[in-house]
């Protein structure tokens, strides 16, 4: 059985808003049967996997964008009994798919990790998910325990983990530690979790979903993979689109997809919007046309933008920008795991110049001050949290300047106190057992 | 008849190998000895921490760097030959 080509939806496939989790019979009945790898045909599994993925051109899903093939084969080179993990925490509070695929399409991201472990010859695999989204945890849970691949002897142990919540919870060297129970901060690198990660083996760490859609190239192929998306951004995507559209959820979309047609799959605009941040809260602010907007990694990079872990918030015209820019650095620099000087202070200082802004006497001078300081973290810390947040407050500096020299001038607008829109209240734990189902989270228009 | 030494008197091969100065940043704790005998390396950032220039050294830079590795308290300091 095989997926139409050059349709979507792909990973959302049997999903609707409102309809059930796929079980594993649901599952099979839209993918197929998962094609066993023998121990006799490992080696040659794996290079067949990695050339396939490398052939798709396949990039990682959590953020970095990093070329998944590339990965694979630094794990694969280094020898030993590597381990595989799952990173399906989703630390950006702006961010929805990882809980939607984790709760709604379990089995296709099973398919990806137990493909990647079985070419890989490793024997252990973990999923990680947050303590604040435990829902997420049991579902997964409840899934592998429906795999047979996972009932025989000689299977791989595989176990679902909780880590502490917060932004950096899916920092590749900061959940690698935290599932060797250590500290979960990020490590000076290297070495990388490539040479020496959980329980100091050779470990390959992805986000859920690019596990979902290696699932799909070893099972249709890398041709068919590339038979969506463009040249440069090949295959499909989920996106989360948040904030002035009227229906805010997932949607997955073509690589290379222009921003107003993602905003079209979200139920198009609800009211006037000042412009878009493509890549949460670490992101980049743009006013370019969403018409002439494609949402392709490699050509947003070389404009200074990225769509991040493919997160699309169109911020409302009636929204005060530099109050919500405020908001948003204050949540970001407490979210500091604290470690490196340049971000524990630099953070807090361009927090405190933002603040100022919407205060009552600004000295004049933040902006340039603002400037300074994001330059001067950027590339400093152990992670890239300092950059996330310097290129999130340059970008806003540049596309709201008419309103940030305001600001500088007079201090607080009328519009300052209003609640924010970009920092909505974070569910208790108890809320997000109920909330993992997300009947809500599937936008699924367009395409 | 040993190989006459090299002006300086410190051994030639590692002299000539280009090294970088690397820090660490988790354990950097802003003691800044460091940016004292390295300056042409290493400024302080308006927080005090180190913004090491992390060029290939070589000659008398090279040692002001090996000056700066061996005082750091915390060893957040250290010099990589790739």
């Amino acid at each position: 059985m095989t997926l139409d080509a050059a349709e979507l939806p792909r990973l959302l496939a049997g999903l609707a808003a409102g309809a059930k989790p796929l079980d594993l019979d649901a599952h099979r009945a839209i993918f197929g049967d998962t094609l066993p790898i023998t121990r006799r045909t490992l080696s040659r599994a794996r290079e067949q996997l990695i050339a396939e993925i490398g052939r798709a051109g396949l990039t990682g899903k959590g953020g970095g964008s990093f070329p998944t093939a590339r990965k694979l084969r630094a794990v694969a080179d280094r020898g030993g009994t590597p381990a595989v993990v799952v990173t399906a925490t989703e630390g950006e509070p702006l961010s929805r798919k990882d809980r939607l695929l984790a709760t709604r399409a379990p089995h296709l991201v099973l398919d990806g990790a137990l493909t990647v472990a079985a070419a890989l010859g490793a024997r252990r695999i973990v999923l990680a998910h947050d303590r604040l989204h435990l829902g997420v945890g049991g579902r997964l849970r409840a899934a592998a325990a429906s795999r047979p691949e996972l009932a025989v002897r000689g299977a791989p142990d595989l176990t679902v983990q909780a880590v502490p919540d917060g932004y950096l919870s899916g920092q590749e060297t900061a959940l690698v530690a935290a599932l060797n129970g250590r500290r979960a901060v990020p490590a000076f690198t290297p070495p990388y979790p490539f040479e020496r990660g959980l329980g100091r083996v050779p470990t390959f760490v992805s986000n859920i979903e690019t596990y979902a859609q290696i699932a799909l190239i070893a099972r249709y192929g890398a041709a068919w993979y590339r038979a969506v998306g463009t040249e440069q951004a090949p295959g499909s995507r989920l996106v989360t689109v948040g904030g002035a559209v009227a229906s805010p959820g997932v949607v997955e979309v073509p690589g290379g997809v222009r921003a107003a047609e993602v905003l079209v799959a979200a139920g198009g605009l609800s009211e006037p919007v000042a412009a878009l941040l493509l890549g949460g809260y670490g992101g980049t602010w743009t006013r370019v046309d969403p018409a002439a907007l494609e949402l392709d990694e490699v050509r947003l990079r070389a404009t200074g933008l990225t769509l991040g872990p493919g997160l699309v918030f169109a911020l409302p015209a009636s929204a005060c920008p530099v109050a919500e820019v405020a908001a948003v650095v204050r949540f970001m620099a407490g979210e500091s795991a604290g470690q490196c000087g340049p971000c524990r202070f630099g953070l807090e200082a361009i927090a405190g110049a933002l603040q100022d802004l919407c205060a009552d006497d600004p000295r004049g001078d933040e902006p340039q001050q603002i400037r300074r300081w994001a330059t001067m973290v950027s590339g400093r810390g152990a992670c890239a949290h300092p950059d996330g947040v310097a290129r999130f407050a340059a970008s806003a500096l540049t596309v709201f300047a008419g309103e940030v020299a305001d600001h500088a001038r007079y201090g607080r607008c009328e519009r300052c106190d209003q609640p924010s829109v970009l920092l909505p209240s974070r569910p208790s734990s108890a809320s997000s057992l109920v909330d993992a189902a997300g009947t809500d989270a599937i936008a699924l228009g367009g395409q | 008849m040993p190989a006459a030494r090299p002006e300086g008197g410190r051994a030639s091969g590692r002299a000539r190998k280009p090294a970088r100065l690397v820090l660490d940043p988790t354990v950097c704790d802003a003691h800044g000895l460091c940016a004292e005998l390295a300056p042409e390396l290493i400024t302080l950032d308006d927080w005090g921490y180190p913004i090491v220039d992390g060029r290939p050294v070589e000659g008398e830079l090279l040692e002001h760097a090996r000056r700066a590795v061996a005082a750091c308290p915390v060893m957040a300091l250290r010099l990589r030959t790739p």
